[in-house]
């Protein structure tokens, strides 16, 4: 083994593209968490929003129209979960589920043509000056659009939350949905505006690792990250700026992970694979003492009676 | 203007008849689907549900249908147990993992000793496997209140990660020449699951689904811990005042859960599988999800949604081999009808009422 042939640099760098998909779907999932709304379809999107905007990027030749087709295609199925819990009011968990059973079928489906195609590429932003800045540039001065989007979307999301009217109604909702029915606001349109939110951001993760992070389109491809965000959400107790401390820890486990594997460290692959997944078991476990910061309402469900 | 209203107690009428709504509605939905895909939607419908059971093949494709629907039903049973009362587990993929990596590790150990204790011991150290793996988010989930949904399923990949480590590792056959993946069980008497009855696709693992059936629903209505259950999913707390202990309850029905997904796996790589390869796991613990919702969490309720899934899964791939329907479009397919179900259960709690405008 040779651990030398690992770069902090890289391996900073290569974090944040890492952490982009499941930062993408954890903030629109807090979104979602905090009207009130747990869909554990996020998976379901995720692989939706990969396939629909790997296929548009591939007809189109335009990765940006692709990310917005991704969006689309997460929202879309979002609305079938909103539609389901909202509007029939079927249980969450069970439809959230659903959602992610139907997301698999229908992305291996609509993915029969591009297996094995390349997409063209996005072209990483190179600011004058910054990017060349020594150690700090490559780290933080060297990445796709996308990188960026998942930050100020990190921020816009903290802000709409903690600083405007609307962010303030959607909390309330989520925190007792009765109360704020009482108040008159429309509890129903404002989880389905959530959920579609939520939708659209999973499908921007899930078209991060098709388009770019791999960047080729495989069944199942996402491979839990769907299920990462979901704990991500809970890691981060329902706050948007912990996400991004969230989501770097684990892509700074991922990405060690893979620089391990390709050192040749004497542990076997599929060993090392598991790492993700154990890492956010044991997250779990230390932030789960605090349940207080749950939104008071979280998946419970609403009917406005007489 | 449509108008819910939240009915006293379920309709017990819309129980029975929501299931078949279902299906009928995911039939047309599917067809739908199926013309989109330039295939002939009838064709392919009548592919999927009646070829199997009444087609020229038939002889062949009927004893698929306990082949398939064994698992299913038994892994649907555990899960149904806690989804009644309100405890999640969607592991089971995961449980079935281990129960099989765990239940052949015994058999291979006695390689090529020939005993009659051989395959039980097996039988018991698979359930013990799906047993264990599902006390992990079970005693997470009583020590810290730890979320069992998102533990179970991230277990399922660390699972998933074990088996292609065992494959390669541990387990790999030594006369396989390099190849990936463990002696066949098949070529190994003492640790082959066989059928029982030749040319009927009926296996231990088959006959332990009929009496898990018959367990769970002597459980559910005959036992106090049964009532436990129920009672816990219905009105939670009317349960906490007469007693119930949740983290009993929570170890119990995980670990049920784990036990049959356990002994689903054992069978299955015992049996049809044969041997613990990379792609054993084929999603039977996923389906089993919607197994358990279709047959709405009823013992016997499952055993028909069991055979019914196993028709589309049959159904399909005669579909795919015939017409060229891509397996994708079966497990859409698939998704859809638990889509349709959760919809249509609304008439069972439900009454949807005309409401003059204004009215309300």
């Amino acid at each position: 083994m040779d651990l030398s042939s690992i770069s902090p640099e890289l391996l900073l760098a290569s974090l944040m593209v890492a952490a982009t998909p499941i930062l993408l779907a954890a903030v629109g999932e807090l979104i979602v968490e905090r009207a009130g709304v747990l869909n554990l379809g996020v998976e379901g999107m995720m692989i939706t929003g990969a396939i629909c905007g790997f296929a548009v990027t591939i007809e189109s030749g335009s990765p940006t129209l692709g990310f917005v087709a991704a969006a689309a295609g997460g929202a879309g199925l979002s609305l079938l979960f909103a539609l389901l819990t909202q509007f029939a009011l079927a249980n969450q968990v069970a439809s959230g589920l659903a959602l992610t059973l139907f997301g698999l079928g229908l992305s291996a489906l609509l993915g029969q043509g591009y297996v094995g195609l390349k997409p063209p590429l996005m072209a990483d932003i190179h600011i004058p000056g910054l990017s060349d800045i020594p150690y700090l540039g490559t780290v933080l001065f060297t990445h796709d659009p996308m990188v960026y989007f998942g930050l100020l979307l990190v921020a816009a999301v903290w802000w709409f939350l903690n600083r405007t009217r609307g962010g303030l109604v959607l909390r309330a909702v989520g925190e007792n949905h009765a109360a704020a029915h009482a108040l008159g606001y429309k509890v129903v349109r404002i989880r389905v505006l959530a959920i579609m939110f939520g939708g659209a951001c999973a499908g921007l993760g899930g078209a991060y690792i098709s388009l770019i992070r791999v960047p080729q389109w495989t069944e199942g491809m996402t491979a839990g990250a769907g299920w990462i965000a979901l704990a991500l959400v809970v890691f981060a107790s329902w706050k948007p700026g912990r996400v991004l401390l969230g989501a770097y820890l684990f892509g700074g486990v991922t990405v060690l992970q893979l620089n391990l594997q390709a050192a040749g460290i004497a542990i076997p692959v599929e060993y090392l694979s598991m790492s993700p997944y154990l890492i956010t078991i044991l997250v779990l476990v230390i932030m789960s003492a605090d349940r207080s910061r749950a939104p008071g309402s979280l998946g419970r469900i609403f009917h406005a009676s007489g | 203007m449509l108008k819910l209203e939240k009915r006293p107690q379920p309709s017990r009428a819309f129980s029975y008849l929501t299931p078949i709504f279902a299906v009928i509605a995911t039939m047309i939905a599917g067809g739908l689907l199926f013309a989109a895909l330039g295939k002939d939607p009838v064709l392919a419908i009548r592919t999927i549900f009646y070829e199997p059971l009444f087609g020229e093949f038939a002889f062949y494709y009927a004893p698929q249908l306990l082949v398939k629907g064994g698992p299913l039903i038994l892994i649907a049973v555990g899960l149904s147990l806690g989804f009644r009362a309100g405890i999640w587990n969607i592991g089971a993929e995961g449980q079935y993992i281990i129960g099989a990596i765990c239940g052949a590790a015994v058999g291979l150990a006695f390689y090529p000793l020939d005993a009659w204790y051989i395959f039980p011991l097996m039988v018991i150290a698979g359930a013990l496997g799906g047993l264990l793996w599902a006390m992990i988010p079970a005693l997470l989930k009583v020590k810290f209140g730890t979320n069992e949904i998102l533990v179970s399923l991230m277990l399922v990949y660390v699972a998933e990660n074990l088996l292609a480590a065992m494959a390669l590792g541990p387990l790999k056959n030594p006369e396989g020449h390099g190849f990936p993946g463990s002696r066949n069980l098949k070529d190994y008497p003492a640790a082959h699951n066989d059928e029982l009855i030749t040319g009927t696709g009926m296996h231990w693992g088959v006959a332990a689904a009929f009496i898990a059936v018959i367990l769970a629903y002597i459980l559910l209505n005959r036992h106090s811990l049964g009532f436990s259950i129920r009672l816990t999913g219905e009105a939670p707390r009317a349960a906490k005042f007469s007693g119930v202990n949740p983290a009993r309850l929570i170890l119990f029905c995980l670990g049920m859960s784990g036990l049959t997904a356990g002994l689903a796996g054992l069978f299955e790589v015992a049996g049809p599988a044969g041997q613990i390869s990379i792609d054993f796991n084929t999603g039977y613990g996923f389906t089993a999800i919607i197994v358990a919702f279709l047959g709405r969490l009823h013992p016997v309720g499952i055993l028909l949604a069991g055979l019914l899934m196993a028709l589309t899964y049959i159904g399909g791939e005669i579909a795919q081999s015939n017409m060229g329907l891509p397996s994708a479009a079966i497990q859409a397919f698939q998704g859809m009808l638990l889509f349709f179900l959760l919809a249509v259960d609304l008439l069972t709690n439900y009454r949807i009422r005309l409401a003059a405008k204004g009215a309300a």
